[in-house]
């Protein structure tokens, strides 16, 4: 009685195009260690010349048979085709991640989410703040400002660990500090016992009232532990900072990365798609942010 | 409006699970459960149903479903997306499920263009009807879900001795181009508005305000987090009530893999916000550590988060949460209607000027 055509009958179908969830391949082409849990790993890609990424933007790292884990981008564009990634080991994924040596593959997708903004922020003073593993988000965005130096204002980085085995990025520390356009200061929690350290001791708090900035043309950018925004934004009401002059850079669980999972779901934002970087008044109205 | 014989209608129904290439499945009744599932034989069908345990969803967003499989060759991975399609023709959704489809359709194909869930849709024939029986549970009249003109391909309602059948695509006009049909007379027409009226009257349980007015409510009572506390008390997070939700659509993805590693596969997984570790992070931190703050999140997210995005409700009344929560703890109206209740005596209630969304923090663990 009834006829159906066209239907290709049950079961798997192969794609035709790549699908949003499929990770593209890429290789491992360096890798430095920082500390015992924490290295970067340099990467690139087989399929294209570069990421095209922004700063403060994230990929989803992908390892057959374990998983995926978001990590944000630590290199600016300007630095190459290949792109840097600072994993910390904390998982499954991380852990085999960090198991990994030169030429091994791993899967990539992405870039995915809204970063600092570079363009938005020409012409103005930026001053960062980062704790822990917050400072990898924000190099990108640092290194962008260092490579077209002109568009910006003064640079400050603010910069804090647990201890002085905790330190990333030593070999850029070491070159931040020896510039005269920028302004670096970093300051550890705690100084273990047998431990060299003639820098400042304090929780990163400490080293923001005696920066000098103008309220009216600065940026504070802030990327680190939960715990740590709240009493940072505290020191730079201190200073005078508009709430609109601050951006924060948000951790979550992300997992699809393309805004509908819903793990990484803040009230009605997605972190993964609408961030991680959101203007702070954005972020203050929603009860689950901080 | 086309009318069926009865006959012909069970004729026509045999005949797709006999002839169709698609998969043929409806509402039936096994051990004392209503549920979709594949159907036999006509005499399956059980339009007489309230409510399915499961939602049609699990047709376009399956429990599990495979993204990508992959196999070592060498040192490299070879991985190639696969989607598992089964074209379907699915008989007797109720129109509160029609409207969630159309939500998830809006969500997943209009702003995701999420091709898994797109490809099912659109090799998938949904024959609506209009219910016979309501669940005590079911509130979509207070929803203004109880009667749906769209999001059908055929509607189906059951007059005294025959069918009535409205077209609603140009798949459901192919699906019964050869069957035997009569136009409907005019005392048939009104018989079906009838039953309509009578669904709503019956899926009416009584909100206690304008459903337009829900996300103004919910944004109002963010900050009640001890009312949210309070009802979440009994609450055992197994997340029946995200399970059982025709709009519930979070998931988890995770890696298969098979015994020696040398290949394996990527699954999407349904799962719920009401799970203590579902806005965890790695290092312990959690978002949503407290019950209260996760089922306060789910009510937000129906009634007040998909709001602000996409305009639509997500809450469709059909009942299915408080039917299913072990406690008794997840019906929506029943919330609705306490929180409302919990602001007026407050004096703060939409309209007296409080609307805030700044969050205090529930201080309980778990």
């Amino acid at each position: 009685m009834t006829e159906m055509g066209g239907y290709g009958g049950s079961g798997q179908v192969p794609m035709q195009q790549r699908l949003a969830m499929e990770p593209e391949p890429a290789t491992i082409t360096d890798i430095r260690r920082y500390t015992e849990k924490d290295a970067l790993f340099e990467i690139d890609l087989e399929e294209r010349d570069e990421l095209g990424h922004g700063p403060g933007e994230f990929v989803q790292v992908f390892v057959p048979g374990i998983g995926e884990a978001p990590i944000s981008i630590a290199s600016a564009p300007e630095e190459g085709d290949t792109f840097d990634l600072v994993i910390r080991e904390v998982g499954n994924v991380t852990g085999a991640i960090h198991d990994m040596e030169p030429g091994d593959k791993l899967g990539i997708r992405g870039p995915y989410g809204k970063g600092w903004g570079p363009e938005r922020l020409k012409g103005q003073d930026l001053l960062f703040v980062a704790g822990g593993i917050g400072l990898p988000p924000t190099r990108s965005m640092i290194e962008k400002a260092l490579a077209n130096r002109e568009d910006y204002g003064d640079i400050t980085i603010l910069y804090g660990t647990t201890s002085p085995n905790d330190i990333l990025h030593d070999e850029d520390i070491q070159r931040w500090r020896d510039r005269d356009d920028v302004e670096f200061r970093m300051t550890v929690d705690e100084v273990p016992e047998g431990t060299e350290w003639d820098g400042n001791v304090g929780v990163i708090t400490t080293i923001i009232p005696p920066v000098d900035i103008d309220p009216e043309t600065t940026t504070a950018m802030i990327c680190g532990p939960p715990v740590m925004y709240q009493f940072v934004l505290e020191e730079l009401d201190e200073k005078g900072l508009p709430e609109e002059n601050i951006l924060v850079s948000l951790e979550r669980r992300m997992r699809c990365a393309v805004g509908l999972c819903g793990h990484c779901q803040m009230n009605d934002l997605y972190v993964c798609k609408d961030g991680p970087v959101f203007e702070y008044p954005v972020v203050k109205k929603r009860g689950e942010a901080l | 409006m086309k009318i069926i014989e009865r006959s012909t209608f069970r004729n026509f129904v045999d005949d797709l699970i006999s002839n169709d290439e698609r998969d043929v499945v409806g509402a039936t009744q096994e051990g004392g459960q209503y549920l979709f599932d594949e159907l036999d034989d006509s005499s399956d069908l059980a339009l007489e149903y309230d409510l399915t345990t499961l939602p049609p969803k699990k047709y376009f967003l399956p429990p599990r479903e495979t993204l990508l499989e992959y196999e070592r060759s060498g040192e490299e991975y070879d991985i190639d997306s696969v989607l598992e399609i089964e074209p379907r023709i699915v008989i007797g959704v109720h129109p509160w499920d029609l409207e969630a489809i159309e939500q998830m359709d809006k969500i997943f194909i209009e702003e995701h263009d999420d091709e898994y869930y797109e490809r099912r849709r659109e090799e998938c024939v949904i024959i609506g009807s209009t219910p016979q029986n309501v669940a005590d549970e079911t509130f979509a009249g207070d929803m203004n879900t109880a009667t749906k003109d769209t999001g059908y391909d055929l509607l189906l309602t059951e007059l005294d001795d025959v069918i009535a059948v409205e077209v609603g695509s140009r798949k459901g006009s192919e699906l019964i181009e050869n069957v035997p049909t009569r136009n409907a007379t005019f005392e048939e027409v009104e018989a079906v508005e009838a039953e309509k009226d009578a669904v709503v009257e019956d899926a009416t349980r009584g909100l206690d305000l304008p459903t337009e007015a829900l996300p103004t409510l919910l944004s109002a009572g963010y900050d009640e987090i001890e009312f949210w506390a309070d009802h979440a008390e009994q609450c055992t997070s197994c997340c029946s009530c995200n399970v059982v939700c025709p709009t519930c659509y979070c998931f988890d993805i995770e890696d298969v893999n098979e015994v020696g590693a040398e290949s394996g596969k990527r699954e999407r997984r349904w799962d719920g916000c009401n799970l203590k570790d579902f806005a965890a992070v790695a290092q312990g931190e959690n978002f949503r550590r407290e019950r209260g703050k996760r089922y306060r999140h789910r009510f937000h997210r129906k009634g007040d988060y998909v709001y602000e995005r996409f305009g639509d409700i997500a809450c469709v009344g059909c009942g299915r949460c408080g039917k299913h929560c072990l406690p008794g703890i997840a019906d929506p109206l029943a919330v609705y209607n306490d929180l409302k209740e919990h602001l007026e005596e407050k004096g703060e209630l939409p309209g007296s000027d409080a609307s805030a969304t700044v969050s205090t923090e529930v201080t309980s663990d778990d």
